[in-house]
């Protein structure tokens, strides 16, 4: 008989986990019904659809990473990169689209930090998708009003003299936060120094990597 | 250093599509850099033909934004309030 009482069982001997389907909710089948419309009157193509999230997938904190990483090793970049950052990182070669960037400095007296209280806006373009937690109700409530104490709940514990500043991307602008270059790394080439710099230093939440976390790739 | 140019964030609470955060509504900061013109996106929403509108980087200290109840008083919050929901205005309180 071939259903016995270890039908539950998968052939490695582990229970089954039931499926984590529900059905689609109000907005996923509105989605879906305007991409079939688009589709059928022409407008795009399932193609076209697909390149797109394929491009935004390919994107990452490593583009970001080489902004930084090159505004550490070559000063008239880094004051390009204040001035305009959109302009800046499109002269690296990254398609940032209609991204209006703005870059802000964490310096020996302020570290920055990005946030987005009325929703959840990211430099998609350049750094790729956002984290979860970035886009959850208590990191965007909280971050404007306990700043430090976030902080410190990232690892990052600041001394009293340094100033916090917050920004709220409530507009048109997206930003990047330009860590503090770290210390030990003189000499470094930017793609070494790209290396140690981290998705969350750039949005504030983090620092970049130490020196000897990658000693071994130096070599 | 310049001086600096204090604004008042409208106070209003209208129904719809704003990007003026409720937290900052009523509260006095200073114009960090001016930015736009850019559509008012309270137009945009509804599909309506929109204006332009410069957009004020405003940078306000927690102390302003929160009283008492501030974590650090210095520290500060920058954010993008489009022109016509502010109003020039004094320093909110002696330097």
């Amino acid at each position: 008989m071939p259903h016995d009482h270890h039908d539950h069982l998968s052939p490695s001997g582990h229970p089954y986990r039931p499926d984590d389907d529900h059905p689609l909710t109000y907005w996923q089948q509105m989605e879906i019904a305007i991409r079939e419309i688009l589709i059928e009157k022409g407008v795009t193509t399932a193609a076209e659809i697909n390149a797109q999230i394929d491009a935004m997938d390919a994107r990452s904190p490593a583009n970001g990473a080489a902004v930084v990483a090159r505004s550490w090793t070559d000063p008239a970049f880094r004051d390009a990169l204040l001035q305009d950052a959109s302009a800046a990182s499109a002269s690296m070669g990254f398609d940032i689209g209609p991204l209006k960037l703005i870059a802000v400095e964490n310096t020996a007296d302020v570290h920055n930090v990005i946030v987005c209280t009325l929703c959840s806006c990211y430099p998609r373009n350049l750094l790729g998708l956002p984290p979860d937690w970035y886009k959850s109700r208590a990191y965007r409530s909280r971050t404007v009003k306990e700043p430090r104490k976030v902080l410190a709940e990232f690892g990052v514990v600041l001394p009293e003299q340094v100033t916090v500043r917050v920004h709220d991307s409530t507009a048109d602008m997206r930003y990047i936060v330009i860590p503090a270059r770290p210390a030990g790394t003189d000499g470094w080439s930017a793609d070494q120094l790209a290396a140690l710099v981290t998705r969350d230093s750039m949005i504030g939440t983090g620092l970049p990597k130490e020196p000897g976390a990658i000693a071994d790739a130096r070599t | 250093m310049n001086e600096r140019r204090y604004m008042r964030v409208a106070n209003h609470m209208p129904p719809g599509h704003v990007r003026t955060p409720a937290y900052l509504r009523g509260k006095v900061g200073w114009v960090e850099r001016t930015l736009g013109p850019f559509s008012n996106p309270e137009e945009l929403a509804y599909g309506h033909a929109a204006t332009s509108q410069p957009l004020m980087r405003i940078r306000f200290t927690m102390a302003e934004i929160w009283g008492a109840e501030a974590e650090h008083p210095n520290d500060t919050l920058d954010a993008e309030i489009y022109a016509h929901w502010l109003e020039p205005t004094d320093a909110p309180h002696a330097p």
